[in-house]
């Protein structure tokens, strides 16, 4: 094997790794952009999270479907959850989907449940009640985008 | 309980996950990555022969294949079972371990040229068998993912695992030193010519009880306190388990003559609790028990030797490694000094791979793999695998913060900083920045138990990373068929971890 070629494999070897390394990045930067959507963990204020969403129009007039249950005060507010077809529990059990630590949280306080494209909230139960925007949530109630869901000091919403 | 008046309009069983359109799997990112690190190894391999051989023999590419088609099967079931986890893990680890099969084979060559015998097949020696142990942990890594379908499931075995971890790490300590020692190190169990070293699975297990107890107790450990100093100490009697743990891994180091084993499960143990409570005041009363606890040790193996002494040695071998007595010494530092010289030879580009001669540095398959390697692909090359390194962590932390459960945080957050931590104690080690100890470098050493520990690890991260990436599943919800969980409500303790 001549030296020359053993020499720009040794290099060549050096400078893909390092290409490989800074392709990683990218993939993992892409993620993070793609994540103010989705997963953002970060706490955003209430105006900048409406802008972003405002800046899709396309996307919220196509079937106003509910995307995401994003806590706007309390704690946990920031948080995102990119919802499926799966129902949300909400409450102070470990096991919950949205585990809040609120001290006027039930262990198992409500859940909100999808049927044929449109979110019900439901109570389960809990001490001090769930409210959806000022009223006590009974039964079963359809929750419109937008429309807060208060339990404790936490405020929940639908967003497209 | 009330009944649930909604029909239920999924089957929304946990793990159990559809694709939700404008969702972004990732998936295809990890396909490309991960060709793209076999070409690499696949390169590495070439580089090997032209420099060992003069000529490229025609089966140099059988070992990257066969690593590829293995590394494409785990692929295929993370597709399957957790299509939402993240996308660079894999990549990074199966280039890491794709390179330190490479190498191990590169050894066997340089030996059978040597001996003047032909080449090594493409399963003989310490790179095939690596080749099968590969093998080995990626079905295990298959099979955890496949079987824990969620990660707060294995919450309810907590203090089982608690158990088993501790006695895996304490069955070397107890076994006479025949069936245990290598090395001067008690960390093995042998059967015959098979050894394994339960430390590795035992640092899993130990995460997983740490974090289902901190879940517990954090309230009380990061409440109750006293102020002294401008910091805030934790009562008396909250310090239990600290202590536990902290003489727990003190006997470790006396009876297995083990700093870096013992190092490490300290560590987790208080990084994990800082997480839990937020405190720095548990850094500081973690890292004095342990430095404390490490200079008393090396008086004692001063003043009384006995089981103390090896540890004295390796302190005294850390101090000065050039000097003539501990060099000449049987056990002293001819090792480490070999190790630096071999990264001293390798510079900034190294020798390319095949060029160097790692066969001088003892130990160079396992412990000094990292000087080994370093030599042949210097400072460039070995900067690039730790910056791999560092992101693996820091994607294992970024699982950790998006994760919506705290046992979850907790458990990515141990696992996740357990492997930088090893790779520091032992990367510290070689290039003496702190005593070396017997620790394995993740993915890259010789040696089935680590490797299978560590792709269990990676695999339980990737199942976490897709709880954290994924829509939300459905909680446990009060009408979840089948058997109740345990405790629904921690006894009062808050169950947020991370504010956001």
């Amino acid at each position: 094997m001549p030296e020359f070629v053993l020499t720009v494999a040794r290099f060549g070897f050096l400078i893909l790794l390092w290409i490989f390394v800074f392709t990683v990045v990218g993939v993992i930067r892409r993620d993070l952009f793609a994540g103010v959507r989705s997963k953002s963990i970060v706490a955003s204020p209430r105006g900048v999270g409406g802008a972003i969403l405002q800046g899709r129009p396309a996307k919220a007039k196509r079937g106003k479907a509910a995307r995401q249950l994003v806590v706007t005060a309390g704690q946990l507010a920031g948080t995102r959850i990119t919802l499926g077809e799966a129902p949300i529990t909400i409450g102070r059990a470990e096991d919950s989907t949205l585990v809040i630590t609120d001290d006027f949280a039930s262990a198992r306080h409500a859940r909100i449940v999808p049927r044929d494209g449109q979110w019900f909230v439901e109570d389960l139960g809990s001490t001090n009640g769930t409210y959806l925007d000022r009223g006590k949530v009974s039964g079963p109630t359809p929750v419109p985008l937008g429309v807060p869901i208060r339990i404790g000091r936490t405020s929940l919403e639908l967003r497209p | 309980m009330t009944a649930p008046a909604v029909p239920a309009s999924s089957p929304a069983s946990t793990g159990e996950l559809s694709r939700i359109p404008g969702l972004k799997t990732r998936r295809n990112a990890e396909l490309g990555l991960l060709a793209f690190a076999m070409a690499l190894v696949a390169m590495f391999a070439w580089t090997v022969e032209a420099n060992q051989f003069g000529t490229v023999s025609g089966t140099f590419w059988v070992p990257p294949v066969l690593l590829s088609i293995l590394f494409l099967g785990l692929h295929a079931v993370v597709r399957m079972t957790a299509p939402y986890a993240d996308p660079v893990l894999i990549p990074a680890v199966a280039l890491i371990n794709g390179i330190g099969v490479a190498f191990l084979r590169r050894l066997d060559i340089a030996r059978a040229i040597a001996n003047k015998e032909p080449a090594p097949g493409v399963f003989a020696g310490t790179g095939g068998r690596q080749l099968a142990w590969t093998l080995g942990a990626l079905i295990l890594a298959a099979v955890l993912l496949l079987v824990v379908r969620d990660h707060k499931a294995v919450s309810r075995y907590a203090y089982t695992l608690g158990l088993v971890g501790i006695v895996l790490v304490m069955i070397p300590a107890v076994l006479p030193g025949s069936l245990s020692e290598v090395n001067g190190a008690k960390l093995w169990i042998k059967f015959g010519s098979f050894s394994i070293q339960p430390g590795e699975f035992a640092k899993l297990a130990l995460v997983s009880f740490f974090a289902y107890y901190l879940v517990r107790k954090r309230e009380v450990l990061s409440l109750a306190s006293h102020r002294f100093l401008g910091l805030d100490f934790p009562r008396g009697r909250d310090l239990g388990p600290v202590v536990t743990v902290w003489l727990l891994s003190l006997l470790v180091l006396v009876f297995e003559k083990d700093l870096g084993t013992a190092l490490m499960y300290f560590g987790l143990f208080v990084v994990t609790l800082y997480v839990a409570t937020e405190r720095s005041s548990w850094l500081i009363i973690g890292l004095l028990l342990f430095f404390g606890g490490v200079y008393v040790a090396y008086l004692l193996g001063e003043a009384v030797g006995g089981p103390f002494a090896n540890f004295y040695d390796r302190a005294q071998v850390w101090l000065d490694p050039f000097a003539t007595a501990n060099y000449e010494r049987v056990g002293g530092s001819y090792q480490l000094v070999q190790g630096l010289f071999g990264l001293g030879t390798g510079g900034l580009f190294g020798s390319g791979p095949g060029g160097g001669s790692p066969g001088f540095i003892p130990e160079v398959r396992t412990d000094f793999i990292f000087a080994g390697l370093g030599e042949e692909i210097g400072l460039f090359g070995l900067s690039a695998l730790l910056v791999m390194y560092l992101l693996i962590v820091e994607r294992g932390l970024r699982a950790a913060l998006a994760v919506r459960d705290s046992f979850g945080k907790l458990v990515a957050g141990g696992l996740a900083f357990t492997l930088g931590l090893q790779v520091f104690v032992i990367l510290g080690g070689i290039t003496g920045l702190i005593p070396l100890t017997g620790q394995t470098t993740p993915f890259l050493s010789a040696g089935g138990s680590s490797l299978m520990a560590n792709w269990l690890l990676v695999a339980m991260l990737l199942r976490i990373s897709n709880a954290a990436r994924g829509p939300a599943a459905s909680g446990a919800g009060p009408d979840r068929p089948g058997p109740k969980k345990a405790p629904t409500q921690l006894h009062g303790a808050m169950t947020e971890v991370i504010k956001p």
